[in-house]
């Protein structure tokens, strides 16, 4: 078993909700991406309310961030050299990546959200509409693509950090960011379920994104399976008697939701935003049992 | 001696004369001026328990002595160790700090700049020595300077200066290999068998060596194998983020190709 003598970097709630909403904001953005590259007419209200999800999730995030910090008017320091003024690009510390990557997809997200609010007739600016002319363009599906890569970083690479470390648990496994990514995705998709059956009547949208939603949930278990076997006796570590419940909890925010996903039907009897909040659940616990585990 | 820029410094800590004065330590708290924890003492003469924000230098007492009775001959005794930030070739915190506040020095040592930090915490995630720690008042993480400030000015470290059985010496680091080589070899020809030095390998070699009487996971600290760095994890972790992404995406598409009517 590896040998670890190292202290915990005491991070804790901020980090918890900061990997939650990264997951559900880059996971979110990917699937309006692809409802509208798809192009399917009846997928286009659920596409901009995915962006309309998206930005402020995203928002939230380098506030969470900067507030965890010991400084947090130093939050600049992350991108540019207080010294030197050279920017600090480090693409071996997942934690510089993911500076750069947060302000990349802060970007994206913050278009996408504009083009989202003018096309809703929710904002008539000038630029606004100059923006979302741009976007409705070959040039926007591109940058839409682009947008959804960020996405996908912010949402995994928050499992790279952890894992790059010395820490018990997070250093032993190379599954925790295709684990986060999964996870995200999960998230960002019952999100939108659970969004969609309140704002939007798109009952095939629905459908689809139970579908997809049922990929991202085997996909998840695969990963949490390869993230047990890959710690061996130390996942001992995160079945400690106080983390049952949160391990009951990512169980029935899985497992649930795939049997209440394929149940005949399921679209009729809102059991999809039921199904919803039990992924939002799970994946929240998840993060909170992995983060606090291996830190205590 | 003179104390040289661009030349490399280091310790070397002779576990086998340290006596659990604490005498390091308190040099180390009065010179870089750190209030200290409160005591807190356990089964022990260990009163600040492990390295941290506010102990650069921490000694352990490490009891392997069993409580009952020993027969003469088989005579053990305590292990004392004066810990310190290992000042690692490789350093593990130097290479995950997102801000490059921490720094290689001019005397090759590894140093947190003060007005760069910004209290992210992922040096400590990343030192396998327990060696940093977050100071909640300042907002940072701190750690051994190794006496920055005094090397600039040509002094010797105050831990190394207060040594009063010079378990800690301090020096030119490739003087320092070659004392500890001596001081290993004449303890092994006296019968110490457990004898061995740390700080050779790790880490690309230690600006802290260590003569230990027992094996390093003894003193708390990652043997050979152990000593890992961080970014040992980098290209394995993004390929599974990688293939999960391309599966995500190809799954959602085939989901959302499907006609909307099925199940």
């Amino acid at each position: 078993m590896p040998q670890h003598f190292v202290a915990p970097p005491q991070w804790e709630w901020y980090i918890v909700w900061y990997f939650f909403l990264g997951g559900l904001a880059g996971g979110a953005y990917l699937i309006g991406t692809l409802l509208r590259l798809m192009g399917d007419p009846r997928d286009q209200g659920v596409s901009r309310l995915a962006f309309l999800v998206a930005f402020p999730a995203m928002v939230i995030c380098p506030i969470l961030l900067t507030l965890d910090l010991g400084h947090p008017a130093r939050f600049w320091h992350m991108l540019v050299n207080s010294r030197t003024g050279a920017l600090n690009f480090k693409y071996w510390s997942p934690m510089s990546m993911g500076a750069w990557a947060l302000l990349g997809f802060g970007l994206f997200a913050t278009l996408s959200f504009i083009e989202a609010l003018v096309q809703e007739g929710r904002l008539r600016h000038g630029l606004a509409r100059g923006i979302a002319d741009v976007m409705g363009g070959v040039l926007g599906r591109l940058f839409m693509v682009l947008g959804a890569l960020f996405g996908l970083f912010v949402a995994g690479y928050t499992g790279v950090l952890l894992s790059v470390s010395n820490q018990p648990v997070w250093s032993d496994t190379w599954a925790l960011g295709g684990l986060f990514l999964a996870s995200g995705l999960s998230v960002g998709a019952a999100t939108l379920a659970i969004v969609t059956r309140a704002r939007v009547d798109a009952p095939t949208t629905e459908r689809k994104l139970s579908r997809a939603d049922r990929v991202f949930i085997v996909l998840e278990l695969v990963l949490l399976a390869v993230f047990f076997a890959t710690l061996g006796a130390l996942a001992g570590r995160l079945f400690a008697p106080r983390w049952l419940v949160l391990w009951v909890l990512v169980a029935v925010g899985t497992l649930g939701p795939l049997l209440m996903y394929r149940a005949p039907g399921a679209g009729r009897r809102g059991s999809p935003v039921l199904a919803g909040w039990l992924v939002l659940l799970g994946g929240l616990a998840l993060r909170i049992v992995v983060i606090f585990g291996a830190q205590i | 001696m003179d104390i040289t820029p661009g030349q490399a410094y280091g310790f070397f800590t002779d576990t086998s004369v340290c006596i659990g004065c604490k005498a390091c330590e308190v040099a180390c708290k009065e010179w870089n001026q750190l209030p200290g924890n409160e005591p807190a003492f356990g089964d022990g003469y260990d009163n600040t328990g492990q390295l941290d924000a506010q102990n650069w230098r921490h000694v352990q007492f490490i009891d392997n002595v069993p409580d009952d009775v020993l027969t003469v001959g088989q005579g053990k005794a305590w292990l004392m160790m004066s810990d310190v930030c290992k000042h690692c070739t490789h350093a593990s915190c130097l290479e995950v700090c997102p801000t490059n506040a921490i720094i290689r020095t001019e005397f090759d040592t590894v140093y947190i700049q003060p007005d760069v930090c910004n209290g992210c915490r992922d040096c400590i995630a990343a030192c396998p020595y327990a060696v940093i720690g977050f100071n909640e008042e300042t907002g940072l993480a701190q750690k051994c300077t190794f006496c920055y400030g005094r090397l600039q000015n040509n002094l010797v470290p105050a831990c190394a200066k207060a040594c009063p059985t010079e378990s800690i010496k301090f020096g030119d680091l490739s003087e320092m290999r070659n004392v500890a080589t001596a001081r290993l070899q004449l303890l092994q020809s006296q019968g110490v068998a457990n004898a061995q030095l740390y700080g050779e390998k790790e880490y690309g070699g230690l600006h802290a060596l260590f003569l230990l009487t027992d094996k390093p996971e003894a003193y708390k600290q990652p043997n050979t194998e152990n000593a890992v760095l961080p970014s040992r994890n980098n290209t394995r972790s993004y390929l599974a983020s990688l293939v999960t992404a391309v599966l995500g995406v190809v799954g959602a598409v085939i989901a959302f190709r499907q006609r909307g009517e099925e199940g």
